[in-house]
């Protein structure tokens, strides 16, 4: 797309970009720290799936489960974004003209939405989902969709760099 | 049979042969790699945070056989899919300074939880739920983090180097 093939053209200009290019270790070093917030997320996010579907965890509640590991889930997207955008103005052209990133960006979106509703759910209505033995099949179904969708952000992640 | 005879050996196999010379199977294997280490290190955190002192609200005994079980699961997938990694470039990975850093910090972080659950970890029922675990369980706990911290810093560095 071009309005975004410009604008990675402009910010690989800009005076930021080059200080962050020109010192080689920079964006590897931001890359990890990127990939330290994966690590709590996707730590995080697992454990509430299986927590859900009733693989493991049952010594506490559905809702306990999220109110203990949701935070780090958005803290963590919070150092996502940071470094993020430090990658994109250090490489624009990188992700802004790869169609992966895109792709990676509307799985974020959905995995997000798909989790913060979760948590929202689990907050009204926990009480019910824990006095049964199991909850309802389509929270485990929504419980894997949530694991599938946080997995598939990092895989297009690490494909970025080979398309 | 000297390391670098193995190493030669290694990628001069049919399937190490395929890896490299594969457009997909590479990437995929380091895409099932990367999710795998963000699973132990997100995972192991949880518990060193927890042997630190932090979020008190779980009794160490409680988190941990929680916890590690899925650990060591993503641990078994990121080390064989590391060994498939290695095996397609054994030869130059072995050269690589962060590759070799990373094996040795790996075994530190190996040695670490052996002395951990051989020794500190024994007496976990006298440590009492709510309060700060004994100095020797926090010194592992805080080993365990640098330790793996540092593993994906070294990771990232392989490819830059």
């Amino acid at each position: 797309m071009m309005i975004f093939s410009d604008f990675a053209t402009w910010l690989s200009e800009t005076e930021l970009s080059r200080e962050i290019g020109s010192a080689l270790w920079v964006v590897p070093f931001v890359q990890s720290l990127h990939i330290l917030a994966i690590a709590a997320i996707m730590a995080s996010a697992w454990l509430l799936s299986f927590r859900l579907i009733g693989f493991s965890g049952r010594t506490q509640t559905i809702a306990a489960a999220y109110a203990r590991l949701a935070p780090w889930i958005w803290r963590a997207l919070i150092v996502l974004l940071a470094t993020g955008v430090i990658l994109i103005i250090g490489e624009p052209a990188r992700e802004l003209n790869n169609y992966v990133f895109f792709i990676k960006m509307g799985l974020l979106a959905a995995a997000i939405a798909l989790t913060a509703t979760l948590q929202w759910v689990l907050r009204h209505n926990a009480a019910g989902w824990d006095l049964l033995q199991d909850p309802p099949a389509a929270a485990k179904a929504l419980a894997v969709l949530q694991l599938t969708l946080w997995v598939a952000i990092a895989v297009a992640g690490r494909w970025i760099a080979y398309v | 049979m000297d390391i670098a005879t193995f190493c030669a050996w290694l990628e001069a196999q049919p399937f190490a042969v395929a890896i490299l010379q594969s457009l997909w199977l590479f990437p995929t294997i380091e895409s099932v790699h990367v999710v795998a280490i963000t699973l132990v290190v997100g995972s192991i955190a949880m518990v060193d945070l927890r042997l630190l002192g932090f979020r008190k609200d779980l009794p160490v005994a409680t988190l941990t056989q929680q916890i590690l079980p899925f650990t060591w699961a993503a641990f078994a997938i990121a080390l064989l899919s590391g060994l498939l990694l290695f095996s397609s470039q054994a030869t130059l990975y072995y050269g690589n300074a962060p590759f070799r850093f990373k094996l040795l910090l790996l075994a530190l972080a190996g040695l670490n939880m052996l002395v951990f659950h051989g020794i500190s970890y024994r007496d976990v029922a006298h440590w009492g739920d709510k309060d700060i675990p004994p100095l020797p369980a926090r010194f592992a706990g805080g080993i365990s983090l640098v330790t793996w911290i540092s593993i994906v810093f070294l990771g990232r560095w392989i490819a830059f180097v």
